[in-house]
């Protein structure tokens, strides 16, 4: 899931604040037991040693973290040099994820200003059309991705006939067709935090710039982008945290050559591999990964905020 | 104010790729829903419209099987919501109606931490969890697992409703004599009902739709709507998967659709 909830808001009157604990522990004792615990329980997890066919025993151990980083030959006893078949895959998602966030970015930015520029009536209309898409399951939306890219799908049959290609294009299980699923399933993402940057971007700013003799292109540039930035740069993180950890567009649409994160992650508690300290760490790696971002994110909101006060 | 010598407001190419954007996001879904009415049995040839794959689903050999996974999802889902909305429902309004305090700021990272960590490191957790207090899996660890997750979804709409609600209504409510209990279930509750029937909506669709942590949690054998689905994909996409899809893409766009009508009344 994205991140980014953290608006939350301001209060509004102190009218139950003498009860207010007890309306919170229902929360508190929720997400405790079923969110924060299970987290840290996992950490625990990652330093654990491997039961075979799934499971730990309960014996302190760095495997798991050593496995990820350090390749220590055929039988296990030389010294550690980098092992890079997991930080490829981690290389990997990381590519993968930046690719569907500038192709959103293209896409995104152009929408979000066309629908700001809208009459205020509509503009609803526009983010509820852009929005309908995020709310309808996730893996359908990705099986349509993959019945769309197949070789004998709607889009080759559009290419072949249309004369642009002879033959039927292999599109899926390819990193192109990780790249483009990743960038369908969050484009939304990218749309809606553009939009309300642009929506409340002074246009006059605009038309000074045209007035001084500023291109088109040199206002948009110099003058809207630096103004809707934070827009951008939360848009840009949306498409890019949930991209990093996606399962289901890798698993579909990629095949085996093309495992990201998630899949390496997901054998460890499904398949032939069963290898839970091992997915623990992983899991914990990708997360430290994800915490970093949004915390040098927060920061930045944080500073950019008190610069304005 | 002085006549720009262009229009600020519009670029070239612009109005193209917005329609290029709404092709990529809804043509996918279009095309399956289209070729789930097709006579055909294969999946690359039309042969005429036909109604057989949602027979099919209803009354065909895996019929069973996709009830079953249809009543998992939608008991889990009612239940998960349900539970969810209340206690984001009283969290909310301790978050906005409880004044400042120092947990405040906690108690907000916490329900949103389910947005914030990856969903396939919420479902290895909550894997482990389960695994480690020696739960067995099954529907109930998905109903717990979805109940937590479906927090901060309920929350987000409840909480931005009870803050456009000024609380001088509560007040004037207090000053009448109206205990607290009775400011809060008179008056609070019903304004807050937009609200709440949004958030509960925005739960309900993402508890039905949840596939990566349910996958996770759920015992062998038992299965959801999307489990179900995923599994039959995994064996080739046949017609009567786009039909049961085409249904729970309608079924969630309408009540995405009726969500935000709601959520907009009176606003």
């Amino acid at each position: 899931m994205a991140g980014g909830a953290a608006g939350g808001g301001s209060t509004q009157g102190d009218t139950y604040k003498e009860v207010r604990t007890w309306l919170l522990l229902p929360t508190w004792a929720t997400l405790s037991i079923l969110v924060l615990v299970p987290v840290l329980l996992m950490l625990v997890y990652s330093f654990l040693t491997k039961e075979f066919r799934g499971g730990v025993i309960w014996e302190f151990s760095f495997a798991a973290y050593d496995q990820f980083f350090c390749d220590r030959g055929l039988f296990g006893d030389e010294p550690c040099s980098i092992e890079w078949t997991y930080i490829t895959i981690f290389w990997r998602s990381i590519w993968q994820a930046g690719l569907a966030t500038i192709l959103s970015l293209f896409i995104g930015f152009p929408t979000a200003y066309f629908i700001a520029t809208r009459p205020a009536h509509v503009r609803p209309l526009w983010v509820f059309l852009i929005t309908i898409p995020y709310w309808v399951n996730l893996l359908i939306r990705t099986v349509s991705m993959r019945f769309m890219l197949r070789e004998e799908g709607p889009l080759n049959n559009v290419l072949v006939w249309s004369g642009l290609t002879d033959a039927p294009l292999q599109m899926i299980n390819t990193n192109f067709a990780v790249q483009i699923g990743l960038f369908y399933s969050y484009l939304p993402f990218m749309v809606l935090p553009v939009y309300a940057a642009v929506e409340r971007y002074n246009f006059s700013l605009s038309e000074a710039a045209a007035d001084l003799y500023a291109s088109k292109w040199t206002t948009l540039r110099r003058i809207v982008l630096p103004a809707v930035k934070p827009g951008v740069i939360a848009g840009c993180i949306l498409v890019f945290v949930p991209s990093l950890g996606a399962f289901l567009a890798p698993d579909l649409l990629g095949g085996a050559k093309n495992f990201m994160i998630g899949s390496l992650i997901e054998e460890q508690f499904k398949g032939n591999a069963g290898n839970w300290p091992f997915g623990a760490a992983a899991s914990m790696i990708l997360l430290s990964v994800v915490l970093i971002i949004l915390t040098i994110y927060a920061r930045q909101q944080a500073r950019a905020g008190g610069k304005e006060r | 104010m002085s006549k720009a010598r262009f229009d600020v407001k519009s670029y070239p190419g612009f109005v193209q790729l917005t329609v290029l954007c709404l092709l990529i996001l809804y043509l996918p879904l279009m095309v399956v829903a289209v070729y789930s009415f097709n006579a055909s049995a294969s999946i690359v040839n039309w042969e005429g419209f036909s109604l057989r794959w949602y027979a099919d689903v209803f009354t065909g050999p895996e019929s069973a099987k996709f009830k079953l996974a249809a009543r998992n999802s939608f008991v889990i889902a009612i239940i998960a919501a349900t539970v969810a909305t209340a206690i984001a429902t009283l969290a909310a309004t301790a978050m906005i109606r409880g004044g400042k305090f120092r947990l405040r700021v906690l108690s907000l990272g916490l329900i949103s931490l389910p947005l914030m960590v990856p969903e396939i490191v919420t479902a290895v957790a909550t894997l482990i969890f389960f695994n480690s207090i020696g739960f067995e899996r099954g529907l109930l660890t998905i109903l717990l697992a979805h109940i937590a997750f479906c927090i901060p979804f309920a929350y987000l709409p409840i909480s931005a409703r009870m803050q456009g609600i000024e609380d001088t209504y509560e007040q004037a409510a207090l000053d009448l004599y109206a205990t607290k209990r009775q400011a809060f279930t008179r008056i609070l509750l019903p304004l807050m009902m937009p609200g709440i029937v949004s958030g509960y909506l925005l739960a309900f669709i993402i508890s039905l739709d949840d596939f990566i942590i349910t996958n996770f949690v759920k015992g062998a054998g038992v299965e959801t709507l999307p489990t179900a689905i995923f599994g039959a994909v995994k064996q080739g996409l046949k017609p009567n998967i786009m039909a049961i899809s085409t249904m729970l893409v309608g079924f969630s766009i309408i009540m995405v659709t009726v969500s935000y009508f709601v959520g907009k009344k009176d606003n």
